[in-house]
């Protein structure tokens, strides 16, 4: 067994959150006092409270593992991240660290939008810790990954963004160090980018490197990593083998078994909130399995503080991989303040075997005022189908209408050829549609 | 045990600041080139305002000395007395400004990728070195067209240009930082640069100062406390052949002035440096 890599010890990392009684509206006069007195002392009115971003966390990490690190939004992912680059010192704790380090935070950290993409390649390479010659020598391996020769000399800032996306990666796929760290950087391009990176990614690792990798998208995640770190406000809560963490996740959020709370609105003020989200068949209630090709409703308990003139409630139904798939939205209504259940009937199922995530989203006069991305998930099942045995999962498609498949000859088998070569020929079969 | 070992822990300094820094030395060089690259795009007239703009404040600085009747020594004709100042004036006040500037406008920089910080401020120094270069040139042309030839003393300038480069560097450090955090500071650069210009002898000289009746003699001393004065004085001397004089004890004074603004620049940077990215 080698000697680990990464060692953390009883991390923390805390923040000082200054709380100011502050009025709706401010004069510049009061702004001003504000600042004469804030600039050597906190003002009156003002309290601090210690946030910890993360709280005793302990793991290691061996010489190529691929780590996935997964937790809710705010769960201390990205902080834990930052200390690793070497970006933010822990407040407490220990961490050591055996071999040289990269990591890709941001896609395009530092480009310049004046500089032409060739340009950029090398700030961008150097700002990640390349030397002028390691660039050098790539560089035509990067311009291919990204696929943006022809616009090499082009100022950035004239890019579309899918270009300038791939460009930024194909930098950061490119380094070489012992430990690769990566945040989130799938969330960003389409379909087909994200497969390429993910590909690259697991190249990477196949080297022999060691990655740490942060992602919300679970199917990444376990593709990728064969071990798992999962943080839950700030703490370490489970470590092991990925499945197992994914598992542990999943079942963690999902409260009691296919309801889903849903965090509270960010801003305050606003009219209303969603309370929770929950998945049910006719059948078999609430549950976040629904079989293939059966009928589900969608239920959205929400709470309203006033009165609204122009409700409106949607749902958005996701791939694992953020590709909307649906979207419904109710009609518009007013709506008196109090307790308030929306139920979405998806009669005409179409949706392939797989996991699907849900956004839910409630607004008023086409402002909205809780969004709740990621809100919650379902899973749609095709053991219950011997028939439609063909319908693996989604990547095969993600709908499943009624189709039929016929195969007919375009031309004559060769003995028959041979045999009636003074026959007229016989009229040449389009490609028949089945008769409806 | 790797020789790439990183312990990190809070509060402890980086052991391997300084090695850290010779291995980012190419990110140095990549930052000073971008912003060199950048500085001009989208302007019509582009590289020319390098000579434009040091010809436009040496004139008004000429002009300026000669409304308030500055004397000019012996036979130096005066826009090169001024020349000789607007010189290493110019090269601090920009590289003051940028360095102070740097981290709060490369701070998506700070808050995603390491690196020894000290590189952010101290890459902006280097363009500016570069445009001191231009100007250099222009002083140089106007010594032909003056028929004036420096002596020997011309090649000490090194040194001096060394002394304005710690004093850019000490100033631009110290209010860099502080900036980070307090970003008043970014109100108050402007107006140091401006307030230096009337305290530092670029329209007039060192002599006017000490030669004059109307000062107090006990707060001359003040003058001196001023690290620029050592700056231009020593510029003065190397480019016009000595025919301005050095105050050795003045010199002295601004240059220990100046050393001791680069050590407690480079102290404050390096103590506040790995919590940047948490205040920014």
């Amino acid at each position: 067994m080698a000697a680990p890599i990464i060692t953390v010890e009883h991390l923390g990392k805390r923040f000082q959150l200054r709380h100011k009684q502050h009025e709706r509206y401010t004069a510049l006069r009061d702004v001003m006092a504000e600042r004469v007195k804030g600039l050597f002392r906190r003002s009156a009115g003002e309290t601090t409270e210690e946030f910890r971003a993360l709280d005793d966390v302990s793991f290691t990490v061996n010489a190529g593992d691929r780590v996935g690190i997964i937790g809710r939004n705010g769960a201390g992912k990205s902080t834990l991240l930052k200390i690793l680059s070497r970006i933010t010192p822990p407040s407490s704790g220990r961490v050591t660290i055996d071999g040289r380090v990269a990591s890709l935070l941001e896609v395009g950290t530092g480009f310049h939008p004046e500089l032409s993409g060739r340009e950029n390649i090398f700030l961008n390479g150097a700002i990640l810790g390349m030397s002028r010659t390691e660039i050098a020598s790539k560089f035509d391996e990067i311009v291919a990954f990204a696929e943006v020769d022809r616009f090499l000399d082009t100022p950035v800032k004239r890019y579309s963004s899918g270009m300038y996306v791939r460009l930024a990666f194909a930098v950061a796929a490119h380094l070489e160090p012992e430990i690769l760290i990566v945040d989130e950087v799938l969330a960003v391009g389409d379909a087909e980018f994200q497969r390429k990176c993910l590909g690259k990614m697991r190249s990477v690792a196949g080297e022999g490197r060691t990655v740490l990798f942060v992602s919300h998208n679970m199917d990444a995640v376990q593709k990728l990593c064969n071990t798992g770190l999962l943080l839950n406000k700030g703490r370490l809560i489970a470590s092991g083998s990925m499945e197992d963490v994914v598992r542990s996740y999943l079942s963690a959020r999902d409260g009691s078994n296919g309801r889903f709370e849903v965090a509270p609105p960010k801003e305050e003020g606003v009219p209303g909130a969603i309370i929770d989200v929950s998945v049910s068949t006719r059948e078999g209630g609430v549950s976040s399995e629904v079989p293939v090709l059966s009928p589900f409703e969608i239920s959205v308990r929400f709470r309203i503080d006033r009165e609204l003139e122009h409700l409106i409630a949607a749902v958005g139904i996701l791939t694992q991989l953020d590709m909307p798939v649906r979207t419904i939205w109710s009609a518009p209504q007013r709506i008196a303040p109090g307790m308030h259940e929306a139920v979405f009937h998806i009669d005409d199922v179409m949706l392939a075997a797989g996991r699907f995530k849900l956004t839910i989203g409630l607004s008023n006069h086409e402002r909205s005022f809780h969004h709740a991305e990621d809100a919650a998930w379902f899973e749609v099942l095709d053991a219950a189908r011997a028939t439609e045995s063909r319908i693996v999962n989604y990547r095969s498609g993600l709908v499943l209408n009624q189709s039929r498949v016929d195969i007919s000859a375009l031309t004559k088998p060769p003995h028959e050829q041979s045999r009636q070569s003074n026959a007229p020929a016989p009229p040449e079969p389009a490609l028949r549609r089945p008769a409806a | 045990m790797s020789k790439h070992r990183i312990v990190l822990e809070p509060g402890s300094a980086d052991r391997h600041y300084w090695r850290d820094l010779w291995t980012y030395r190419g990110l140095f060089g990549f930052l000073a080139w971008r912003d060199v690259l950048v500085r001009y795009k989208q302007t019509a007239i582009g590289i020319a305002w390098s000579v434009l703009k040091p010809l436009l404040t040496l004139g008004t600085m000429a002009f300026l000395g000669w409304l308030f009747e500055s004397k000019v020594p012996g036979d130096v004709p005066r826009l090169l007395l001024v020349a000789a100042a607007t010189l290493p004036w110019t090269f601090f006040s920009t590289a003051f400004s940028e360095a102070s500037n740097s981290l709060i406008s490369n701070s998506n920089l700070l808050t995603k990728v390491y690196f020894p910080r000290l590189i952010v401020p101290a890459s902006t120094i280097i363009v500016c070195l570069i445009d001191f270069l231009i100007s250099f040139v222009i002083v140089l042309v106007l010594m032909g067209v003056y028929c004036f030839t420096p002596d020997a003393r011309l090649l000490l300038l090194p040194l001096f240009l060394l002394l304005a480069l710690v004093t850019a560097l000490g100033s631009g450090l110290l209010i860099a930082a502080l900036n980070v955090k307090y970003r008043d500071f970014r109100y108050i650069v402007p107006f140091i640069v401006q307030a230096g210009l009337y305290v530092s002898p670029v329209a007039f000289t060192s002599a006017d100062i000490r030669n004059s009746a109307r000062i107090p003699e006990a707060v001359k001393w003040l003058y001196d406390l001023n690290p620029l004065v050592g700056v231009i004085d020593g510029f003065r001397w190397c480019l016009l052949g000595g025919r301005t004089e050095l105050h050795t004890q003045g010199f002295l004074v601004s240059t220990a002035v100046s050393l001791l603004l680069l050590v407690v620049g480079i102290r404050y940077f390096r103590r506040t440096e790995r919590g940047f990215a948490d205040v920014i």
